[in-house]
């Protein structure tokens, strides 16, 4: 770790990135990001915030690696058993009655949390008329989703979490084992889509019935967690579930009163009409 | 240093051991304490905890949201599987980002976060553990001249905790279970009295 990063040369920092590359983290939680900062400047063997500044300002790939750095996040297959249970067992039913079903999952990571909605959709025999749009700001991310390989090592926990989100198929059906990796079989795949997408600054682009961003939000203050509801609420149909992480509120955002409550421990919400 | 009236927030942290004494600093901590607690244990993920329970049973205690605001009289315990961040606003972040020193939520993690919203304004509290989890974020505390306190190692379950922050700087505070719980009656006296 090299010397602490001072508010005026966070405050800079954010100004540079947004000024030379259009990326806009001025929103973001302060705290964490600092400490993403902090944890770059280790890994990147940048000796100084002045050479960190330097080296943004002029190096464009500095800055690309910089951003899938910070913007990495960890992820799981089914990660809060009992979000998917819910899911499996409220929403599912009710998005049945579409005839073509719209998810997407903003802020993906690595993809791990769209092929367990794939898994869900597959089970409840609805995969072939769903179109999962997955994005996130990281290109890295995007990449390494989009391969569908997944550590073998984290399969067990994995499997553990399916079973205990009410999953009764065998687990092992979903992927091939590959030495250390797990591949997860194409036919999970069919209907997915990654892409970018910057929520801070990109826009409404399709209607869904269903918005799951989970653990994006933590990530943000409030101020940007209020603007990125907005555009949720614009881009879900009438009564469009959307879905946050579990430690996750809407407690503080502006748009709360559009929304009502499906299940409030599991963070699961709804547009009103 | 500050003086002890100017303190922000209590931050305590601990691992294997720190329960009993949890639940009595818990237990005897006047009511309500003048600023926010912030509490750090290792724990699992991934399976039902009964910690919240647990400790609720002398005090209520909340597993904050992210975004909470944090506030006087009012006890945080930092959630199974994200990091606790003590913003400047006074309001909490969650973190998933990976674990550091093995363990997510990481004492060190929300030490650093503290001072760096609070400065010389922090009070921290380590207690036993078997890792060396918090001892770089009591020791950074303790340089910017907030209150720095480690359970005294003889008095701990497991040592390698404060011991490990007690070899890594100066300016710590060696205390025990009883010697915590008078300082911490004699602060809130003191922010009170000022009142």
């Amino acid at each position: 770790m090299v010397e602490e990063i001072s508010h005026t040369d966070f405050t800079e920092l954010l100004r540079i990135i947004q000024q030379r590359y259009g990326y806009d983290f001025t929103d973001y939680s302060a705290a964490s990001l600092k400490r993403r900062f902090s944890r770059f400047t280790g890994f990147a063997g940048v000796h100084s915030t002045f050479e960190l500044k330097h080296r943004l300002l002029n190096e464009e790939p500095f800055f690309r690696e910089m951003v899938r750095y910070i913007t990495v996040n960890v992820t799981e297959m089914f990660r809060d058993p009992s979000f998917y249970k819910v899911l499996r067992e409220q929403v599912l039913p009710r998005l049945a009655s579409y005839p073509i079903i719209k998810i997407w999952h903003a802020g993906c990571s690595t993809g791990e949390e769209v092929y367990s909605m794939a898994i869900l959709m597959e089970e409840a025999g609805l995969l072939d008329r769903c179109r999962i749009y997955a994005t996130d700001i990281n290109e890295g991310n995007l990449e390494q989703a989009e391969s569908g390989v997944i550590a073998l090592k984290d399969m067990k926990e994995y499997t553990a979490n399916y079973m205990q989100s009410g999953g009764i198929s065998d687990f092992s059906n979903y992927y091939t084992a590959h030495y250390d990796k797990a591949i997860i079989r194409p036919f999970l795949r069919r209907n997915i889509i990654f892409f970018q997408h910057n929520l801070v600054t990109d826009q409404v682009f399709n209607e869904f019935q269903l918005i799951c961003c989970r653990n994006v939000f933590i990530y943000f203050n409030r101020a940007l967690q209020s603007r990125v509801v907005k555009l949720f609420y614009e881009s879900l149909t009438s009564l469009g579930y959307l879905a946050l992480g579990i430690k996750e509120s809407l407690l503080y955002n502006d748009e709360r009163a559009k929304f009502e409550t499906v299940n409030l421990a599991n963070k699961i919400f709804r547009r009103k009409m | 240093m500050a003086t002890p009236e100017s303190y922000k927030i209590l931050v305590i942290g601990g691992s294997a051991g720190s329960m009993p004494v949890l639940t009595a600093l818990i237990k005897e901590l006047p009511v309500p304490f003048p600023m926010p607690v912030v509490i750090v244990i290792h724990r699992l993920k991934n399976v039902q905890s009964e910690l919240s329970a647990l400790l609720s049973a002398e005090q209520k205690i909340t597993e904050p949201d992210d975004k909470d605001s944090l506030l006087p009289g009012h006890i945080y315990l930092a959630p199974q599987n994200y990091h606790l961040l003590i913003e400047a606003d006074g309001t909490i972040s969650l973190d998933y980002s990976e674990p550091v020193n093995f363990s997510r939520p990481a004492i060190d993690v929300s030490f650093d976060s503290a001072v760096e919203a609070f400065g010389k304004k922090t009070l921290a509290i380590l207690l036993s553990g078997a890792n060396k989890d918090g001892a770089a974020g009591i020791c950074r505390i303790a340089g910017s001249g907030g209150m720095a306190i480690v359970q005294d190692p003889l008095t701990a379950a497991f040592s390698t905790m404060p011991r490990a922050a007690l070899n890594q700087c100066t300016g710590l505070h060696t205390m025990t279970v009883n010697e915590m719980i008078r300082y911490l009656r004699n602060i809130s006296t003191k922010i009170n009295t000022e009142k």
